[in-house]
């Protein structure tokens, strides 16, 4: 069964109030960094998952991220996936 | 007669919950283990406050596939009475018992304080005892109360008066003042503040007191 590898980045909506992103510019600017504009803090989840193939893990993924890892009402999320170097098939 | 209590790993109020229901107003309690999965036999059920499987993810995200929850849902669904305080209010919202989403406090502190509130008890079958328009003070103890809905969820819970507990003097920037909610059907109710811990004198207050006596009323 081939390995696939994926990092799930599950960030707050924008319409969502970010205080701990608001907190971490202003110490940005504390330390000198001149130019930070915007800074929103999300969750980078890295996963390892065994599927058929990609369009399987792939759907798989979707709905873990849809029904566990985010919260539709103040998340959004979006999935990078490949196989996983020397896996075999598919 | 009896009220169910929730535990899971890493509540910390459902001892308390215990005290104020049976200690204080002698109403017989049980406590119902996550791994339980069935409320047979109660009347009524609370989702106390603490840090259940720690938090992990989001507040009360791993909660919602506990096997007690599935019994909780059918349980509000068939008109159960159900009660979720701060932890358990972020585990109803988890579940999509109650719409929105509890979020970072917008000054980031975790907030520990008597929060004054107005009291409208629309349908809501635990304010009964209230009345529309009523002051009381409950305190509040959270890092992650600020509750969070689109304007479109907001303005329909507005309409069907289901926001039934508001801040009076908000403290942690949610929107409507939010400070607790409950379903059109009025036997779930969510609120961030905790109402076990002014049910005595000696606490400081008793405006929780008729909350928690509506659980078998």
């Amino acid at each position: 069964m081939p390995l696939f590898q994926a990092r799930v980045l599950v960030s707050l909506r924008p319409s969502v109030l970010d205080p701990a992103g608001e907190a971490t510019r202003a110490a940005a600017g504390r330390l000198g960094i001149e130019g930070v504009g915007r800074l929103r803090i999300g969750k980078a989840v890295e996963i390892e998952i065994e599927a058929p193939d990609a369009e399987c893990a792939r759907q798989r993924l979707e709905q873990l991220s849809d029904r566990l890892l985010a919260n539709p009402v103040i998340e959004d999320w979006s999935l990078e996936l490949h196989q996983a170097a020397g896996s075999q098939g598919a | 007669m009896s009220v169910g209590i929730v535990v899971f790993p890493g509540s910390n109020c459902d001892r308390d919950v215990a005290w104020a229901l049976q200690g204080v107003l002698g109403l017989p309690t049980r406590f119902l283990w996550h791994e339980e999965d069935s409320v047979e036999g109660l009347d009524a059920v609370v989702l106390p406050g603490g840090f259940s499987y720690g938090d992990y993810l989001r507040c009360g995200a791993i909660a919602r596939f506990a096997p007690i929850l599935e019994a909780v849902r059918r349980f509000a669904e068939g008109g159960g009475p159900v009660l979720g305080i701060c932890n358990g209010f972020q585990v109803l919202t988890e579940m999509g018992l109650l719409p929105g989403a509890l979020t970072r406090n917008r000054a980031l502190h975790f907030l520990c304080e008597p929060a004054p509130l107005e009291v409208n008890p629309g349908p809501c079958r635990w304010l009964r005892a209230y009345t529309a328009g009523e002051s009381i003070v409950l305190p509040i103890a959270h890092g992650e109360g600020r509750y969070q809905a689109d304007a479109a969820t907001l303005r329909s819970l507005e309409e069907r008066g289901c926001v039934v507990l508001r801040y009076r003097d908000n403290p942690n920037g949610s929107v409507g003042d939010v400070a607790g909610l409950c379903n059109p059907e009025g036997n779930v109710l969510g609120l961030m503040p905790h109402p076990e811990r002014a049910c005595d004198a000696l606490l400081g207050g008793v405006d929780g007191r008729r909350m928690l006596a509506a659980a078998l009323g």
